[in-house]
């Protein structure tokens, strides 16, 4: 049962052959026995069977929507009115959210069933979940690597089959890297497509929340659900959403497929390009043409985004003061007092590094030097996109230089892990749409192919990994131990 | 030692937008209510919470932007100031800092007679924070966010007034103008009407501005005026005993009439400002504007000059009745429906009734006589049903009661006499008392005629038509 995609759920949800209710309680008691993967923060297992049982009324009475009863899970990014929304960090600790995100309400409405909130890394700063206040996240397909941050409790959760399918969002690469390294799909829609109203922003510019799921038509599923103009986000974008699944079967047929070379140089694991190779041959025989591009201004997107991101969450972070709501300091003596322990105490280490880094880049005397000239790279990068993507149709490549690296092993040196989301920043600094597709292993290990595609293209790339995943199978395997 | 100063004013004037809901949200901006009551998720700055722009607060600030004929910025930005303060939920206010909406302008004051033009650099949109209570929360303090996120309009102006009464006068033509244009409510006392004031000043002829100090959140006409008044003498003191101003911000003290420290320059927040990633920036086209231009209410400069043209009525007149726009449009009413002579209404309007609501201390939208009413004495008054003289003493009635002129007139029997035949009697035996005036008139006594004009007055309570005994008098003392 824990096996089978959305469409094949709905279709024994609709037949009888098992009820929602059913369904749940077989998710439940899979995230219970394998707790340790620690992908979850709060299961909410009362709520998840009461929502079952409407959700098996709701079919009974044939009103049912293909989501309705199927048990998905949120990133604790996303506020859920009367149940613990973290945002994966100690000063959330108790913070109970009064209202609902738009993309909460959107599941609530077709009816899925949440399991529960997903463990993630502090306030969506990290790239292996090990910032997270609750506990590293373990990788289902070997537990001493990182699932990727820093949707990495979603990642390990769909992979581990604990959740039908969650959410992400997406700032730099916290879809598409924790998808790729535990072997999921996953798509980070264009910046605006799907709304942020209730999604506790890092970099409001940036932030983009996605499906996460095993197959591309699950995400097509999903982010019909997701998708669409909402008048608590001003820049949500007020365009129709086209029917994702309508054009899934489409040929490949003469499809453009931009290969920068910037991608394929130093510092990409030979065996995962060796998977990539393979993955993009496949699209080939598709009838897909392949080119190589250039795109000159890729390798500034790390140092323009660790302008950009910081000195936004420099001023999200603000409200966290300890006044009104999360963690308050015991005893403050003074105003300055509450302040400086209540933000320190709550904190964790990255997310201080990264206000830090903002401050100083919007200060007096900076704001030139670093804001400005990155909008200025950013604005760059963008028209770099918009070229290349009036060439070709999409662009492919790698989403992580390796594969799952070790628990601890790079959370010592910020740099090095900045530097594994080196294929995702640049796409989220332009706004353009992209996916991490399953394209093989690399010594055991899930190897994750980007499609990148244009400004509201989220059709097309769904419709090219579905193609692909008719062909092979690497999104069908299960890791050992969870099958 | 004889060292001639010179002051040099700039203010910047914060205007609460009369909106009925928030800038960035939909949470109601009425006065007065419980603490917190009116402080939607938004307003408390919870996690996830997203602004969105209040259209209302774009188009009264375009309204204004037009008023003091200014650049209407196309493209226009809301910025994050960045601070810490309990007051402020989110941990910054939204703002403009780059590219305001309104760009620059002018607004001309008076002074003594003096026509002078002051120049406004900007206004932009920003949101209100809320306020802190020190009360009896156990020595903790209280916070009420019913205020946070309330539309403001922040009007600039350029440093070129160079008196406390200059400024007073700055201040007071644009609470004319912003309630005129119905863009705000005015009121100073909840702070819907508020402003800072830079104050420097420098040796008499010197180029250079001198070192200024801003004296924040003075929120009445007379704490401007004294505020800066004393600002200007701490300044010339402090330099003329060989110190130096330093540059700060500066809180003006009613009670003590004094302004004390509050930072100086170098405790200043440095704000980070930054553009708000969670709003577009504001596109503003021609249509909007000739919209907006099309609902412009007719302002006060083009209004007095009309009143002078179309009503006749002098620069005193004038000026007056257009110093608000409820009261222009008072006096057209009662033009209107009264159809009587606009100067007499005129008369009326800025003697009779404005004495009595000075003294009642009420503004002309609260006045006991409504228009209807005050239309109703004048029309008697010109029908010739009774004197202005008795029009006094109706109006006292009128300002007393709900009773319309007419049944006043009627019940207290004011109406003027104008049967001839009544009139002649009582001349004729005033004429028959007084034989010895008669003969002082004659013989060329001309003085003594105000004396029988007089008497019949008096034997007719007052009710005489004035005219009608003036002309019968001269017949018979003929």
């Amino acid at each position: 049962m824990h096996n089978k995609t959305i469409a094949e759920l709905a279709k024994g949800l609709r037949s009888g052959e098992f009820s929602s209710v059913e369904l749940t309680t077989a998710f439940l008691g899979r995230l219970k026995q394998h707790s340790s993967l620690n992908s979850y923060i709060t299961v909410t297992e009362d709520l998840a069977l009461q929502a079952a049982e409407a959700a098996d009324a709701r079919l009974a009475k044939g009103d049912a929507e293909l989501l309705t009863g199927i048990p998905v899970a949120q990133k604790d990014i996303f506020c859920t009115e009367g149940v613990k929304t973290t945002c994966g960090s100690k000063i959330l600790d108790n913070f109970i959210a009064p209202y609902n995100a738009t993309v909460v309400d959107k599941f609530n409405n077709a009816g899925a069933v949440m399991l529960g909130k997903l463990n993630m890394d502090e306030f969506a700063m990290g790239s292996s979940n090990e910032t997270s206040y609750y506990g590293v996240v373990r990788n289902p397909w070997d537990v001493n690597t990182v699932p990727g941050g820093s949707s990495g409790g979603t990642a390990a959760a769909v992979a581990a089959r604990l959740a039908v399918c969650a959410t992400g969002t997406d700032t730099g690469g916290s879809i598409r890297q924790p998808a790729a390294l535990c072997g999921i799909t996953g798509l980070k829609p264009t910046y605006g497509r799907v709304s942020r109203y209730g999604m506790i922003a890092y970099a409001s510019s940036l932030d983009q929340g996605g499906p996460m799921t095993r197959s591309a038509e699950d995400a097509a599923i999903m982010l019909q659900t997701m998708a669409g103009f909402d008048e608590k986000d001003s820049t949500s974008v007020d365009l129709p959403v086209p029917d994702y699944r309508a054009g899934l079967n489409n040929s490949l047929e003469g499809l453009k497929i931009g290969l920068p070379k910037e991608f394929f140089g130093e510092g990409l694991n030979s065996d995962v390009a060796t998977a990539l190779e393979a993955a993009i041959n496949e699209c080939r025989k598709l009838g897909a043409q392949v080119t190589e591009i250039s795109m000159p201004t890729l390798k500034l997107a790390i140092p323009a985004y660790y302008v950009i991101a910081p000195a936004e969450c420099s001023a999200n972070l603000s409200r966290f003061d300890g006044v009104r709501f999360g963690y308050r300091c015991e005893n403050p003596a003074d105003l300055t007092d509450l302040y400086t322990r209540s933000r320190g105490e709550g904190f964790g280490k990255e997310v201080k590094r990264r206000i830090l880094m903002g401050t100083y880049a919007l200060s007096a005397g900076y704001y030139d030097a670093y804001y400005i000239k990155a909008q200025k790279i950013r604005r760059l990068i963008s028209e770099d996109f918009k070229r290349a993507l009036s060439e070709v149709d999409v662009i492919m490549g790698p989403v992580t230089p390796s594969t799952a690296f070790g628990i601890g092993e790079k959370i010592g040196n910020p740099i090095e892990m900045y530097l594994s989301d080196i294929y995702t920043i640049a796409i989220n600094l332009a706004g353009v749409p992209a996916m991490s597709v399953p394209a093989g292993f690399a010594n055991g290990m899930p190897v994750g192919l980007q499609i990148i595609g244009n400004y509201f293209a989220e059709d097309r790339l769904l419709n090219i990994a579905h193609q692909y995943q008719q062909v092979t199978d690497w999104h069908q395997q299960t890791p050992k131990g969870f099958e | 030692m004889n060292t001639q100063w010179e002051t040099v004013i700039g203010l910047e004037i914060h205007a609460q937008l009369a909106t009925k809901s928030k800038i960035f949200s939909g949470a109601s901006t009425a006065y007065g209510a419980e603490p917190n009551t009116q402080a939607c998720a938004v307003d408390l700055g919870l996690p996830g919470v997203l602004p969105v722009l209040n259209e209302e607060a774009v188009r009264m600030a375009v309204i204004f932007g037009m008023a003091i004929e200014a650049h209407i910025a196309p493209y226009s930005v809301f910025a994050r100031k960045n601070y810490f303060y309990p007051d402020l939920p989110k941990g910054y206010q939204i703002s403009q800092m780059d590219l305001p909406i309104v760009g620059v302008g002018h607004l001309d004051i008076d002074v003594d007679g003096v026509s002078k033009r002051i120049g406004i650099t900007r206004a932009h949109l920003e949101e209100d924070a809320g306020k802190s209570l020190h009360g009896s929360f156990h020595g903790l303090t209280g916070i009420d966010l019913n205020r946070a996120g309330t539309p403001l309009l922040e009007i600039v102006s350029e440093p070129e007034m160079s008196s406390a009464k200059e400024a007073v006068a700055y201040m007071r033509k644009m609470h004319e103008l912003v309630r005129y244009l119905g863009i705000c409510d005015g009121n100073m006392q909840e702070g819907s009407f508020r402003c800072d004031a830079n104050v420097s000043v420098r040796p008499k002829g010197q180029k250079e501005f001198g070192t200024r100090a801003e004296i924040k959140n003075i929120n009445s006409f007379k704490f401007v005026e004294k505020a800066i008044n004393h600002e200007i003498e701490r300044q010339i003191e402090v330099i003329e005993s060989g110190g130096t101003v330093v540059q700060e911000t500066r809180l003006y003290d009613s009670d003590k009439d004094e302004t004390r420290s509050m930072r100086s320059k170098e405790e200043a927040n440095d704000y980070r400002y930054f553009p708000d990633p969670d709003l577009l920036p504001v596109l503003i086209d021609e249509d909007f504007k000739a919209q907006i231009k099309a609902q412009l209410p007719e302002l006060p400069q083009a209004k007095k000059q009309r009143f002078k043209d179309d009503y006749v009525l002098d620069e005193e007149n004038a000026t007056i009745l257009t110093s608000s726009r409820s009261l222009a449009d008072y006096f057209e009413t009662v033009v209107k429906e009264s159809g009587c002579e606009a100067k007499m209404c005129a008369n009326w309007v800025t003697g009779d009734l404005l004495a009595a609501l000075n003294r009642a201390d009420l503004e002309i939208t609260d006045s006991p006589v409504s228009h209807e009413r005050l239309a109703g004495l004048l029309k008697r008054i010109s029908d010739d049903t009774i004197s202005g003289k008795i029009a006094k003493q109706v109006f006292e009635e009128l300002w007393q009661s709900t009773a319309t002129a007419d049944e006043i007139i009627e019940a207290k029997g004011l109406k003027q006499i104008t049967d001839t035949g009544a009139i002649e009697a009582i001349i004729d035996k005033i004429i028959a008392d007084n034989q010895d005036q008669v003969e002082q008139y004659r013989s060329g006594k001309d003085k003594v005629f105000g004396f029988f004009v007089g008497q019949v007055m008096k034997e007719m309570q007052g009710k005489a038509n004035p005219g009608e005994v003036n002309k019968m008098l001269k017949a018979k003392l003929q």
